[in-house]
């Protein structure tokens, strides 16, 4: 899992047109961050020059650009690896909707942006209304300019926006003055873009794009605030995607009206066994992309039925309102779309459908002839034309002992049906056709002449295309049916193939050669793996399992797509120049790694192979998670019954260790008690050395287990609320035999509230305290004992006036085992360890010090506020 | 210390170390108790169905059931005190058996002195009260029937709470009240980590009942467990 520091925020400076002096506003902007002290670096501006812009570009370090050669001139780019090696605070990049030079790693410079966001650095970006996706189509009527860079609304989004804005008379004014570079701008001035007609709609534009904005970000707020505002209006949109190219135009309508009522949208493609061409497939996908881009949730569906599979999708994403387009074209598709418009309307129900009209297509292309392209092939035209010629020799033959010419026509019809029903719409026609011409040359008197002297010849003429044709559409169709359902069959065949085999791949790496051999099969391309490193670094060497083995460069797009967890490589935008398609390999537990596919077929993956691409890798990432999480709970396992063994054998040491001393000072007190028998001085004196070394053994044997118990993790606190001067009460009176040759002085301070702790070990903690002091402090010295709260802090400070400790040695005294130079013998060398363990379990700390006037002091603190955590050793 | 024996009274010593029970018989017999012992649980249960013994010392730590259980299926038919055996570590076990119904419990290593004052106290709250309506401990006097304390003669004006709680605690003087049993029977309170309000009232308890509240004599904790009126003449 990769670990991502704090995103970087993109503020956009937003004008209705170049020359507004939007560069301006952000050299401004930036010049002040930097006066506030932050590392402002220019990555790329356009200054054209301008006197006012490059005063302010002075003072702020620049980026050198890249030079990226393109044909025989070189392009200057801004240099986004410099940027991202320099990692300043804030970097002003102008021009965000610029297309970057091929080759470049990302193909827009929106998505350096935010690659550079991503890194955690702010970005000031100057954009214009007219690079807006959604705006473009607009911008395009209103002035006649075709926008081709465009920034998607997302990136606007997750942006602050700042309007920089001048009256349109005041723009013009200034471009005539001098700012020269604009007029020289050859597109936009011979499209005559800066009238002031086409000025004001933009600036209307740019003012309402912002004000929408402000309105959402309103919403927004009341929402997080739980202010009680206006509902959400509970509408929920579906726009069906179709293969025209009006689609995206509908697609950006209905982000437009999904802003206005402020409700979710879903695109949808219903993928129906008809056939589609390549081209159509890049602009389906074309507007699922644009549409997520645009924030809506993409869904691709099969249905045999376009309108079924529509309004199944809308039901389960319970849709309130189908958008679907309306696109311009002949009559006869006019009609064969609109009985479909008819279906939808008539079956939505309580759906509401919108039929949006797409605007102005560019010169539409010619419709194709046929709907279903014939894809016969070169030998079933030679087929067609040999049953043909057969038929014309044996008919030439039999014919004149069947009967008529009509008789054999019937043949030919025969023919004609039989191949029909074979080969594809091309052939049947040709056969049709060799059929008539041949029966009329060679059958039909006058023989050897093509003339037709009745009327029913010309009608039997007739009849061989119309059946040709029928027979061959037919043909074709069921073809064209069987072929898709042979690659939806083989789809299916593939996930089956894929989820059995990673069902039963046993580890990871069984996992991935699994994964590998049905990816390699399934799209006709070589597969490389990369794993990660946990948890953030992608490893160099290509995984075993993988087929080829890419160059470095293309491992350091691997390593982007690890990063970033997008797409990135051939047929995308990122890298574009890729030899292969790289996929970040997503799991529960974030990015696992990267998987690369060499492509064999060279032109851009159908959808259908995209859609199955996404299927197997959210397989591979779901087997992997499996993986991972059987490997997680077989490690549990094993923790808790590691656990559970090393209680239970420091349980019955505890009780081995304990029952002798036991014994021991319960037949030691026994003897001690006995009054009939007298016992003498020395007698007496000597049950009272073992009494004493007994007491001696107890504490030893206490010491050591509680600090396995400590080391082990066995220690658990019960945190309880508890009475302070209780606890130091109890600790004092434990202690009291110990230090009956110390004055000891107890100073709470008054009005302590109750504080969660676990009582038992805070007190073996003061306890040991004490006795550390009695033992390590010569007789008659004082011992004090102090509480208060201090900084929502309990401190409990035990004081001696003994001889302290040399300086070097206050660190190592809750050392195990670390005995002052001139301790005394008697100690186990545990009991300071076993303080600041105890502590320590309770999220407390402790320290020593020497005090000034003579003395060690031994410092507490425990947190006051804190709730006492729900324990599962409660006391029932 | 064993001035006071008492007649004839069975003593089952439930422990699986022989060495213990051995003691145990010289110690207890001594004293004028008479022993009958058992190793594991289920000969304990056996002998004290057989036996009907006037108080059981049972050890937590047995080898073929865990004490608590032998506790329980005492519990079921007996209510012959019980006074559990235990090391230091075992805080939760103590807190467990008192709420299961355990008349007190004792730390090992312990010494006689010890177990034997403890025998007294729960032997004592097993015989019928007979009808005791003044209750007397060192200085401290409570008269149940209208409801005064005194202080070496001294009445001292209680709160209704503060009079609850010493209250319970005159009913099992010389017995520790778990913290949970406490909050129960005073608050109702199911969440035993709230220890809060009663450490406050014991605080106050203290300052009117103690000579030093800052050395309790009367009112003593029982770190990590509860609280015992100790009982003195």
């Amino acid at each position: 899992m990769a670990l991502r520091q704090k995103r970087g925020r993109l503020s956009i400076f937003f004008g209705m047109a170049p020359g507004v002096g939007k560069t301006h506003a952000m050299l401004q902007s930036a010049q002040r961050e930097k006066l506030a002290g932050r590392a402002v670096v220019i990555g790329y501006v356009e200054t054209h020059d301008a006197k006012a812009t490059n005063a302010l570009v002075k003072g702020l370090a620049q980026i050198p650009c890249r030079q990226a050669p393109s044909g025989e001139r070189a392009l200057d780019e801004m240099n986004l690896d410099a940027v991202l090696a320099w990692q300043p605070h804030l970097v002003v990049v102008d021009e965000l909707a610029h297309t970057n030079a091929p080759g470049s790693r990302h193909s827009k410079r929106y998505h350096d942006v935010l690659e550079l966001l991503e890194a955690g650095i702010d970005v000031y970006a100057t954009l214009s209304v007219q690079n807006v996706a959604s705006r473009a189509d607009a911008v395009q009527q209103i002035t006649g300019v075709t926008v081709v860079e465009t920034v998607p609304d997302s990136v606007l989004d997750a942006a602050e926006i700042e309007l920089v804005d001048l009256a349109p008379a005041k723009l013009i004014k200034r471009l005539r003055e001098g700012m020269a570079y604009l007029t020289q701008n050859s597109e936009l001035a011979r499209a005559d873009f800066f009238r002031e007609g086409n000025l004001m709609a933009l600036r209307e534009m740019a003012a309402r794009l912002v004000a929408e904005r402000l309105a959402r970000d309103t919403r927004s707020y009341t929402e997080k605030m739980q202010i009680h505002g206006p509902l959400k209006s509970g509408h929920r949109l579906l726009v069906a995607v179709n293969p025209g190219p009006v689609s995206e135009q509908i697609v950006r309508w209905t982000r437009r009206l999904a802003d206005d009522l402020n409700s979710p949208w879903v695109a949808l493609y219903v993928e129906t066994p008809r056939p589609v061409a390549r081209a159509a497939q890049a602009q389906v996908r074309r507007s699922l992309d644009l549409a997520g881009e645009l924030g809506a949730e993409v869904i691709t569906t099969t249905d045999d039925d376009l309108v079924r599979g529509l309004l199944r999708v809308a039901s389960q994403q319970n849709v309130t309102q189908i958008i679907i387009g309306k696109p311009p074209g002949p009559l006869w598709r006019f009609f064969q779309q609109d009985s479909l418009l008819r279906r939808l309307v008539r079956e939505s129900g309580e759906i509401d459908v919108h039929v949006v009209r797409g605007k102005d297509e560019p010169p539409a292309k010619p419709p194709r002839p046929w709907p279903i392209p014939d894809k016969s092939t070169g030998a079933q035209y030679l087929l067609a034309a040999a049953v043909v010629l057969a038929i014309t020799v044996a008919a030439f033959i039999i014919g004149p002992f069947v009967g008529g010419p009509h008789a054999v026509a019937l043949i030919f019809l025969l023919g004609v049906v039989v191949l029909g029903s074979l080969v594809g719409r091309g052939p049947s026609l040709m056969a049709a056709a060799m059929s008539a011409l041949l029966w009329d040359f060679f059958i039909l008197p006058p023989v050897y002449a093509f003339r037709v002297t009745h009327f029913e010849d010309g009608l039997l003429l007739g009849m061989y295309f119309a059946v040709a044709l029928i027979m061959g559409q037919l043909t074709t169709r069921i073809r064209a049916q069987q072929e898709a359902e042979r690659l939806r069959e083989g789809r299916a065949t593939a996930l089956y193939l894929l989820t059995r085999e990673l069902t039963e791949a046993g580890g990871l790496d069984q996992i991935l050669h699994g994964a590998v051999r049905q990816m390699e099969a399934a799209f006709k391309a070589q597969v490389v793996v990369f794993l990660s490193d946990p948890p953030d670094q992608l490893r160099e060497r290509a995984h075993p399992a993988s087929t080829c083995n890419p160059p470095g460069e293309e491992q350091r797009i691997a390593g982007w797509v690890f990063k970033n967890g997008q797409r990135a490589g051939k047929f995308t935008g990122n890298l574009p120049l890729a030899e292969a398609l790289y996929m970040p390999l997503k799991t529960s537990d974030g990015i696992m790694g990267v998987i690369g596919l060499r492509f064999r077929q060279s032109f851009p993956p159908t959808i259908h192979q995209l859609n199955l691409l996404d299927a197997f890798m959210q397989q591979i990432g779901l087997a992997l998670d499996r993986h991972r999480l059987r490997a997680v709970s077989e490690r549990a396992k094993l923790l808790t019954e590691s656990e559970r063994l090393s209680k239970t054998l420091l349980d019955s040491m505890s009780h081995e260790m304990r029952t002798p001393i036991a014994i021991i000072k319960s037949a030691t007190s026994n003897l001690a008690e006995i009054k009939e028998t007298d016992l003498s001085g020395p007698q007496q004196a000597m049950i009272a050395e073992i009494q004493e070394a007994t007491e001696r053994l107890n504490r030893l044997v206490g010491n050591v287990l509680d600090i396995t118990r400590i080391e082990s993790g066995h220690v658990k606190p019960r945190l309880n609320e508890c009475d302070v001067s209780d606890l130091v009460h109890v600790a004092v009176t434990e202690t009291e035999q110990e230090l009956a040759q110390h004055p000891v002085t107890v100073d709470i301070a008054p009005a302590l509230p109750v504080v969660p702790m676990d009582f038992v070990l805070m007190q073996q903690a003061l306890t040991n305290l004490l006795s550390n002091a009695a033992r390590h402090t010569p007789p008659g010295t004082a011992v004090s004992v102090n509480a208060r709260i201090e900084n929502e802090s309990l401190v409990l400070e035990v004081a001696d006036r003994g001889p302290g400790i040399e300086p070097e040695s206050l660190t190592h005294v809750f050392e195990k085992f670390y005995r002052g130079t001139h301790a005394p013998t008697g100690g186990t060398g545990l009991g300071l360890s076993l303080v600041k363990g105890f502590v320590e379990a309770q999220g407390g700390q402790v320290r020593a010090k020497n005090r000034a006037g003579g003395g060690l002091m031994f410092t507490i603190r425990l947190p006051v506020d804190r709730i006492p955590p729900g324990s599962d050793e409660t006391d029932l | 210390m064993s001035d006071t024996p008492e007649k004839m009274t069975t003593v089952l010593v439930i422990e699986d170390e022989v060495q213990m029970r051995r003691l145990l018989r010289v110690c207890l017999e001594r004293n004028g108790y008479e022993v009958a012992e058992a190793a594991t649980g289920e000969e304990g249960l056996a002998e004290a169905v057989r036996i009907q013994p006037k108080v059981v010392l049972l050890d937590l730590g047995l080898p073929d059931m865990d004490g608590m259980i032998v506790l329980k299926r005492l519990r079921e038919w007996s209510q012959a005190p019980v006074l559990m055996v235990s090391v230091r570590e075992r805080e939760d076990d103590k807190i467990t058996a008192l709420d299961n119904g355990a008349n007190d419990y004792i730390t090992k290593p312990f010494s006689t002195g010890e177990l034997l004052a403890r025998l007294r106290v729960v032997l004592r709250h097993a015989q019928p009260s007979t009808a005791a309506t003044v209750f007397s401990s060192g200085n401290l006097q409570v008269d149940l029937t209208t409801r005064t304390v005194k202080i070496s003669g001294r009445t001292v004006k209680l709160t209704a709470t503060e009079y609850a709680l010493l209250h319970l605690f005159v009913q099992h003087a010389g017995k520790v009240l778990t913290h949970g049993q406490l909050l129960r029977e005073i608050w109702g309170s199911q969440d035993v980590q709230k220890t809060g309000p009663l450490r406050v009232y014991m605080a106050y308890l203290r300052e009117k009942l103690e000579t030093n509240p800052a050395k309790p004599e009367l009112l003593v904790t029982e770190p990590g467990v509860g609280y015992r009126l100790v009982l003195r003449e």
